[in-house]
């Protein structure tokens, strides 16, 4: 198993990215919007879309936003939500340690869940191109900019994307990623135990940490499996 | 700690922010690469890769509306059947606008 980072890989990891990012512009119109609502000026939200480059994060520090803002609480929310990008970034691991350095934390920037799954996906197929990834990201940027940018110059627009059913696309997608990856009976067990521990954690541990309690319990769960001997892959 | 929000004070937040989003996604690969891949360390993060997803993916069913539960089940079932994720993405968005907009007639 080896890795590379290659500009044909990286363009057809745009190309496949490229219908979901038509909705990634949805989101990123309507984070414009609530950007502006929320006192930011144009330019501090289209650099907080670029710079930050995570959604759900994004949404959260506008909570916080006002004429003071709360430097350790947006440290703590901020971390809290995207946490789970170590966990990602640590299951990919086996994978990028084979590029070059400079490449692998380059790669890294564009880092997020629709372009970590799909590139999950061709790392468990034995692929050894890594371009899904950079590919991916890079257009899943690019469309939160564009949609960002609608945002801020249009003011308007989509302000309720619940009513299109566009607020579950993600779920949709992650979980077409999840179900579409390898069938392997062995992982039913660390995925029910994910599922659990990440609706406990819901119900009983401070917000925004289900996502991590959840993974880090299913992975403790996957212990408990008898591991086959021959070498087994990824199952995102 | 509080920073104004002056246009200083609000490039600094989204800098840290971005500094702060950047260290979760370069951090998990930075640890790995400090920590001696064995056969257990494999079975961990193959189980952790899927269970990522999985935690994810769950509340959204529970704590979702009943549109959200069809999108997801849609998007299942399709999957399972055809094995093609656009179309069970699309079936699970068709069913969720359907619903939502079955329910505000």
């Amino acid at each position: 198993m080896s890795a590379r980072l290659d500009l044909p890989g990286t363009l057809s990891g745009i190309k496949r990215m490229a219908p979901l990012s038509l909705f990634v512009i949805v989101f990123g119109l309507a984070f414009g919007v609530a950007a502006l609502q929320r006192g930011l000026s144009g330019l501090e939200t289209l650099l907080m879309s670029a710079l930050v480059f995570a959604g759900a994060s994004q949404f959260a520090a506008l909570e916080l936003w006002g004429p003071q803002i709360p430097l350790i609480a947006l440290i703590a929310t901020t971390f809290a939500i995207n946490a789970r990008h170590l966990l990602m970034g640590a299951a990919l691991y086996p994978w990028l340690r084979h590029l070059p350095t400079r490449q692998r934390y380059a790669s890294l920037t564009v880092l997020s869940d629709a372009n970590w799954a799909m590139a999950a996906a061709d790392h468990q197929r034995g692929e050894t191109n890594v371009g899904m990834l950079v590919g991916g990201g890079l257009a899943i940027w690019l469309a939160w900019m564009i949609g960002t940018l609608m945002g801020v110059v249009f003011g308007s627009g989509i302000t309720d994307p619940e009513r299109y059913g566009l607020d579950v696309i993600m779920g949709c997608f992650l979980l077409a990623m999840l179900v579409g990856g390898k069938r392997d009976l062995s992982m039913l067990l660390p995925w029910s135990v994910a599922a659990l521990s990440a609706l406990a954690a819901m119900a009983w541990l401070p917000e925004n940490s289900h996502v991590i309690v959840g993974a880090l319990a299913g992975g403790v769960a996957g212990l408990l499996v008898p591991g086959k001997p021959q070498k087994r892959e990824a199952s995102a | 700690m509080n920073l104004p929000m002056t246009l200083i004070g609000a490039l600094t937040a989204i800098v840290v922010m971005a500094l702060v989003t950047y260290l979760t996604r370069a951090g998990g690969v930075l640890v790995m690469s400090r920590v001696p891949i064995g056969p257990k360390v494999e079975r961990f993060i193959n189980a952790m890769a899927g269970s990522v997803l999985v935690a994810v993916i769950t509340p959204m069913a529970v704590h979702g509306d009943g549109a959200a539960r069809l999108a997801l089940l849609a998007t299942l079932g399709v999957m399972l059947i055809l094995r093609k994720p656009l179309p069970a993405i699309a079936a699970g968005i068709v069913s969720a606008a359907l619903w939502r907009f079955w329910v505000s007639l």
